[in-house]
Order: structure tokens, then C-alpha cells, then sequence
């Protein structure tokens, strides 16, 4: 059963390995996935370690759910310290890579030290071995994968793997599984790069059974049913993720040219209706592929339909690839949207840090802060599709100055180019923020500014918030399990009731992340979805573990603690611009030039922003600096921390 | 309605990858998740984002049949499928050997040979499978379903050839 799923202590150095179970009072408070990530992490790890290391421990994981009869169980957590940010490194993804895992015995890994030569990690029905990787060192992730199926001669071992960016320590390079999924964000390919870890490779063929078989399956069909009916993912399913784009745009919601526009104009050729006609004419009829058990089916297939890389094939594009390479750059070709995205699944490389990055110092460029002399030449304005893709190399391979030093990161990038270039960064903790703007959206702006693992939208966004939904609505939603009486707002421009929006939501989202559940089965894109009320059944049925809708609430909040906990010990201040909880000052002074009536116009306003940064740490029981009070620890079980049980 | 004539038709072209298939196949059958208990297997070619389904096809002159030396595979009518009779199987897996899909299995945590039986009349790789690359129909209904598909792409082409000219 899920239950017996164990946890490998491998350590890359000595070659020990250490297989070990894990105790159902730890699956209690912590369940798994993400959570118990968290909790690894902070005992495992040692304040002010080196993130690339040997110290830094590289977390790998399922959700306790992973492989079960539930929906959509295919997502990998991985967790360490950021080579990115100094603080909690953590990124998610879907594929079929933890449910092979948990097939072969293991929920958790906790890998440590460092290889003496590039190797990789075997693991097969309880078995774990380490294996030479000389000669996978320096392929792409998909040849690297086909490459270890062929050496193990089975086509059936799913891995994942590192890059080049991984390999040349790229700040933001990352881990991958299959063509295109991706655990993007916080740099954990450059973790593995650092260890000479060029992959981790699973094959099982051990049973979970099924608490109860009959009713998993029941209530999966029940549950499949009411995912599949929800509009959001009907439209996922057939256009992909690129389906946000048309309403954001129209709207001005996208960074474009870094940050100087809120929408981007003129860029019929990557609106989600044609990438769907170039995956149309190029794969056929019926592009769409899924991960592993879910029925939502969000990603799309397609070649590169003309240029120097024509007739590749790749999957996505992503929403994420539309900013990266179309709205932040200014690029406006469906070529380059394409090509690029397929450029960095190859290469192992963050597409958002990426895109964002090459953005601003398209516009360092055009301000003069940088100049051709320190791109070798390279003409790097806004608009020019030919010198985004050569930066896309250049940054994996840190070619010439200007890329060697976006390849460290945002602000130890700004450290270099010097004089203004660090206001010009649209980041916070240190990762560049999504293609999307918050100035017309304060909610929005909140959950980056407080999301634990820097700027980001899968942390703690109440995306629903820009639906307008009916006050009794967002009622019924945000007052369960934990009971709210406090304001709400349907009006997306306000402040009132926000902070409390974002904590429902940073806990919701952890709830997913340690069943091992994608965030698109729940209250993220589509208010009607599952969430706390329908977690213990799907958890009793295939576990037989009982819980309430308020005992998981109260573990996704311990859990949020603990990489609150993490982020404080390695530096984290309420205001720090690098290390804190704060967004750039372009957020309050620059307000949107283009958009929609309610868009045009607006910035945060810098004293209300405060003030729902105090309401949110209230919230999570935090003091003003950001600190967990004595009594939150107390009541979360967390004043003992690190308490080293496992 | 009358299921007699009833098989699993695949659709390979719909088929998104993801293994609900097979996942519900081994719960259903074993009350385990565990793709290597599953009568279906999702067979890809991920770098040309091909995904085929394979599963017993039900032969009317069945490999698995004709070889079992032990006169345990037979075929049921009113079911329209190869069933083995385990109270005479021997497990030599003759028949896991000559099936040219490979859909009879050999499991070797219970040490028997599996393969799929239509959930007697009510396929759960067919239920879940939302996309409908996996169908339950009447046997005659197969050949005009994949004509009509046939036809359909020629019907594409000549629509786009039509507009061409317009």
C-alpha cells in the first residue's frame, strides 16, 4: 500500500545507501509530497549551507496519494536550498516519473554529497544502485533519457534528469521528465549538475494496493466526472495552457518589454487559436497528450513548423512560453514562441527565468546600462526574435559576459552590470516573477511578494479573483473548513479581504502538493473543483488513513510553516528587495499604460499593500517582521523543530 | 441491450497517453495500482507523441487457444471473449508466448497467467476513458465507425483542395 512506501538516504559521496520507512505519526503531520519535503529539508539541511554543495541536500519526491486510484497523481516534488535565491528551492511537475518511483518502493529520496565522476541513480523494486553517467554528460534531457532506456534496455524506466544548464550550473536550470515536463523554478538541475547527478531513474513493478478498491474507484469516476465538467479544463484540454493568454491580454494582465506594458499588442500569430492550428497541421486532429492518470490532457504536441529547427517535435508551449518568448521580449513570431520553448526543454532551462531575464536586459540594452560591447555584439532590443534564441544558448552554455551573468541569476547579475540595472529586475527572493502583471490586481500582487519560494503563481495565487465572482460564492469557497467572517471582495482591485484570500489559497495548494495531485484538479483555474471537503474520502479510500477537512488544513499550514521556517533561518526580512517579502518599486510607481478601463491606470498602492502584508502574517500567526510566534509554533507542533525523526 | 457481439475497439489516434487505463484495469481486477496487473498497456513512441493502447483482441481463431496444451483457454460466446479456466491451467504460459499482441500476461507476484475479459460486459479502460480512444461497440459497427473516420480525412482534404481553387 501506499503506506509502506519508503524513504533512500543516498549519499553521493561514500555511496552509502540508507532505506528506511516512514512512520505513520510523520505521514500524520506532514503527509508527504512537498510537506514532508519541507520537513527533510529543514532537518537535513545546515543554516547558510552551500547550495551547490555537497551539503545541500537534494529532495526528491511523490505525494502520499502518487500511483493511487485518484485523479491525477503524476506529480514529482523536488526540494533543496536555491542556487537561485539562497532560500527554499522547490519545483513541481507532472510526467509519470513518482509514480514509477512509488512503483519501485519509494516515496522519498534524500540525496547528499557529491559524485566523484558524473553518475546516475537506479532504482527498480526496492533496489537502488548508482551508475556510471561519463557518457550521458553533456547530452539534452530527451536523449539522456532515451539514452538510459536503451543502456538498461527497457523502455519502461521513466527518469529525471538535468541538462546542460544543469551541468553548467546554471542558477535556474532545471529538472525534467519525458519531452516537456518540467520542474522548473528555483534552479534544482543546477543542484543536481553540482552533485554530478545526471539523472535519476525508476522502474516498478510493486503493488499499492488500495485501501478500498470498489469505492477508489467510485469516487474517482465521481471525482473525473466533476473535473472534466468544469469549462476550464474543457478549454485546457483542447487549447493547452496558452487558452489564458487571449483574456489576460485583452484584459492587460502581460508583462511586455519587461515590464514597461501591461499588454502586448499586435501578436495574432501566438494566440492560443493558432498555436492550436500549427499543432493541428503539424501533429493532426488530435494533439493533446496527458500525465499520467489525468484526464485533463493540457498538453499539446507540435513540430516546429518552419526555421532552423523545423519539423522538431516538443509539447506544450505553455502559456509560460508565450511570455517568455513572445510578450516579455516583444517577440511576436509563433516560430520563436516554439523554438524557444523547445530550445529549453531541451537544455534544461527555467523558461520563465529565462524569458524574463533576456527581457530585462533587453532593456538594461535599450536604457544603455549594457551595450553591445558587453553582449559580443549581439543587437539584444526588444523585438529582435534572432537575438533572444542565441541568448537562450548563450545563457545555457555562459557565453560571453552578459549571458555567463544572467546564468547566475537576476540580482547577482545586477551586481555586475552595476549602476540602476537592479530597479529594472522584476523579481522577488531573487526569481524573476511569471510574464504576468499585478499592478490592476493587489491580490495577485500579494501572493508573489509572499509566495515562499519567490515570485511565483503556483504558491498562493487566488486566481478565481479576477472572475468577479458573487460575494456568497467566494464565501462558500473561502470559509471552509476553516470557518471566515471577515470582508471579502468580488472586485479584483481592491485590497479588503485579499490577505486572506492568498493564506486560504497558499494552503490549498500545499494540500495538492503533499497528496501529489496537480493544482489543475483544484481551486486554482476553476472555482468549482475539488479541495479540503473532498480530500479525505479520496485519501480514506486508498489509503485508509482518516482524516477531517480541518486536520488537513491544519498540515498544509504546518507545512507552509516549515518552509517559512526555512526561509528565515537563511536570511529572509520582511523588506529586503533581495531576501524578503517585497515586490519591485515599478509595482507602486509605473502605473499600467494599456489594458481594459478597470486596468489603465492603476498601480499598488504602497501603504495598503503593507497593510495586507500585516493582515496576511496575521493570518498565518506570524509577528510583524514576519516570525512565527511562540504560540503558532505551539499550536502547528513545530516548537521543536528541527526535531530530526526522520 | 444485447452484448453479445460487444469488443473493445481502439482508437489509437485519441489515445493522450496518460494510463488511466491501466490503472483502473489493475484496481478493478487485483484492487492494486500496478501497471504490470493491467490487461491493457499504453505502448509510446514519446518523440513522435504516438500513444497505442494494446489490449486482448478476443480472436475467433485464438494463438492462445489453439496452443494450451491443457485445454484451459476457451471461448465465450455470450461474453465474445478467450477466457482461461484456471482450475486447468498449468502455467506454462505457451499461450503468453504465441499471443502476437502480447496481451496474455504472466503476473509473478501470484504466479498465473492474466489477460482481460471485458469486465464481464462493462469495460472500465472504456468508462474512464474520457477522450473515447477506447470504445465498447457491436462488432459489426467497427468497420463503418473506421470507414466514416477514412472518410472523414478525405473529406478534409477535399474541402481544403475546394478552398484552394474558391
Amino acid at each position: 500500500m501506499a503506506l509502506n512506501r519508503k524513504i533512500a538516504y543516498i549519499n553521493l559521496t561514500t555511496g552509502e545507501i540508507e532505506i528506511k520507512p516512514i512512520p505513520l505519526d510523520i505521514r500524520k503531520k506532514f503527509l508527504g509530497g512537498r510537506g514532508l519535503d519541507a520537513y527533510l529539508l529543514l532537518n537535513h539541511s545546515k543554516k547558510g549551507c552551500d547550495p551547490l554543495g555537497p551539503d545541500n541536500p537534494l529532495i526528491v519526491s511523490g505525494g502520499i496519494l502518487t500511483a493511487t486510484c485518484a485523479s491525477a497523481t503524476a506529480r514529482t516534488h523536488v526540494m533543496a536550498k536555491s542556487p537561485l535565491t539562497g532560500l527554499l528551492g522547490s519545483c513541481n511537475m507532472g510526467g509519470f516519473f513518482a509514480p514509477e518511483m512509488a512503483w519501485a518502493g519509494f516515496h522519498h529520496l534524500v540525496i547528499k554529497g557529491k559524485a566523484e565522476k558524473p553518475s546516475y541513480i537506479f532504482i527498480h523494486d526496492g533496489e537502488i544502485e548508482i551508475r556510471s553517467a561519463e557518457h550521458l554528460w553533456g547530452k539534452t534531457t530527451t536523449e539522456t533519457q532515451w539514452a538510459i532506456r536503451d543502456e538498461l534496455n527497457d523502455q519502461e524506466v521513466k527518469s529525471m534528469v538535468c541538462g546542460p544548464a544543469g551541468e553548467n550550473l546554471v542558477a535556474f536550470a532545471n529538472v525534467m521528465t519525458g519531452i516537456k515536463n518540467a520542474g522548473g523554478r528555483t534552479g534544482m538541475g543546477a543542484v543536481m549538475g553540482s552533485k554530478n547527478l545526471k539523472a535519476i531513474a525508476c522502474r516498478g513493478t510493486m503493488d499499492i494496493k488500495i485501501a478500498h478498491p470498489v469505492e477508489a474507484l467510485e469516487y474517482n469516476k465521481r471525482f473525473i466526472d466533476q473535473i472534466t465538467s468544469a469549462k476550464v479544463n474543457k478549454t485546457q484540454g483542447t487549447l493547452g495552457t496558452p487558452f489564458i493568454w487571449g483574456a489576460t491580454n485583452s484584459w492587460g494582465g502581460l508583462r511586455t518589454r519587461n515590464f514597461q506594458y501591461n499588454q502586448c499588442e499586435y501578436a495574432d500569430d501566438i494566440e492560443p487559436e493558432r498555436l492550436d492550428e500549427i499543432c493541428e497541421e503539424t501533429v493532426g486532429p488530435y494533439h493533446m497528450s496527458g500525465c499520467f492518470g489525468c484526464q485533463v490532457h493540457c498538453r499539446a504536441q507540435y513540430r516546429i513548423p518552419s526555421g532552423p529547427y523545423k519539423g522538431a517535435y516538443d509539447e506544450g508551449p505553455e502559456y509560460t512560453s508565450q511570455g517568455a518568448f513572445g510578450a516579455e521580449p516583444d517577440c511576436k513570431s509563433a516560430e520563436t514562441v516554439l523554438t524557444g520553448n523547445h530550445l529549453v526543454d531541451q537544455f534544461g532551462m527555467d523558461n520563465l527565468e529565462v524569458g524574463s531575464l533576456i527581457a530585462w536586459a533587453m532593456e538594461l540594452y535599450e536604457e544603455g546600462i549594457i551595450t553591445s560591447k558587453d553582449t559580443d555584439g549581439l543587437d539584444l532590443r526588444f523585438g529582435n526574435d534572432e537575438a533572444l534564441l542565441e541568448m537562450v544558448e548563450r545563457i545555457c552554455y555562459r557565453r560571453g559576459k552578459v549571458a555567463d551573468a544572467l546564468a547566475s541569476g537576476g540580482i547577482q547579475a545586477s551586481k555586475i552590470f552595476g549602476k540602476n540595472s537592479f530597479d529594472y529586475l522584476i523579481q522577488v527572493k531573487g526569481m524573476s516573477n511569471l510574464h504576468s502583471d499585478e499592478r490592476a490586481t493587489p491580490a495577485l500582487a500579494l501572493n508573489i511578494a509572499t509566495s515562499s519560494r519567490g515570485s511565483d503563481h503556483l504558491r498562493s495565487r487566488p486566481a478565481i479573483d479576477l472572475y468577479h465572482l458573487p460575494e456568497n460564492v467566494l464565501r462558500r469557497i473561502y470559509s471552509t473548513p476553516i470557518p471566515y467572517d471577515g470582508p471579502l471582495s468580488s472586485e479584483h482591485t481592491e485590497y479588503i479581504g485579499k490577505a486572506w484570500q492568498v493564506f486560504w489559497q497558499e494552503n490549498c495548494y500545499m494540500g495538492v502538493d503533499c497528496l501529489g495531485i496537480c493544482k489543475y484538479h483544484t481551486t486554482f483555474l476553476g472555482a468549482t473543483l475539488p479541495n479540503f471537503e473532498d480530500w479525505p474520502k479520496v485519501l480514506y479510500y486508498n489509503t485508509g488513513l482518516e482524516f477531517t477537512p480541518e486536520e488537513l488544513w491544519e498540515i498544509s499550514e504546518r507545512c507552509n510553516m516549515l518552509e517559512r521556517l526555512f526561509n528565515l533561518r537563511e536570511g529572509l526580512k520582511r523588506d529586503d528587495l533581495e531576501k524578503g517579502d517585497m515586490i519591485n518599486h515599478r509595482y507602486f510607481d509605473e502605473p499600467c499604460l494599456r489594458g481594459a478601463p478597470d486596468v489603465v491606470g492603476t498601480s499598488i498602492d504602497r501603504e495598503k499593500f503593507v497593510k495586507m502584508i500585516d493582515e496576511f502574517y496575521e493570518h498565518k500567526g506570524l509577528d510583524k517582521q514576519g516570525r512565527p510566534k511562540k504560540e503558532t509554533l505551539k499550536r502547528l507542533g513545530l516548537e521543536n523543530e528541527p526535531s530530526h525523526l526522520l | 441491450m444485447d452484448k453479445k457481439d460487444k469488443v473493445l475497439m481502439i482508437n489509437p489516434e485519441k489515445c493522450t497517453g496518460c494510463r488511466l487505463c491501466e490503472l483502473v484495469c489493475a484496481v478493478k481486477h487485483d484492487g492494486s495500482s500496478n501497471p504490470t496487473r493491467s490487461r491493457i498497456r499504453v505502448m509510446k513512441w514519446e518523440m513522435d507523441g504516438v500513444y497505442i493502447p494494446m489490449a486482448c483482441q478476443q480472436c475467433q481463431d485464438a494463438p492462445c487457444m489453439a496452443v494450451c496444451p491443457a485445454n484451459a483457454i476457451s471461448r465465450n460466446d455470450e461474453l465474445n471473449r478467450i477466457e482461461v479456466d484456471y482450475d486447468k491451467c498449468i502455467g506454462c504460459r505457451s499461450c503468453v508466448a504465441v499471443c502476437p499482441f502480447g496481451a496474455m500476461g504472466f503476473n509473478s507476484i501470484d504466479r498465473r497467467v492474466f489477460k482481460c475479459d471485458l469486465c464481464d460486459g462493462d469495460p472500465q479502460c472504456v468508462r474512464f476513458c474520457e477522450v473515447q480512444a477506447l470504445e465498447y461497440v457491436e462488432a459489426d459497427d467497427v468497420a463503418i465507425l473506421k470507414k466514416h473516420q477514412a472518410a472523414s480525412k478525405l473529406h478534409a482534404t477535399s474541402q481544403k483542395v475546394a478552398l484552394k481553387d474558391a
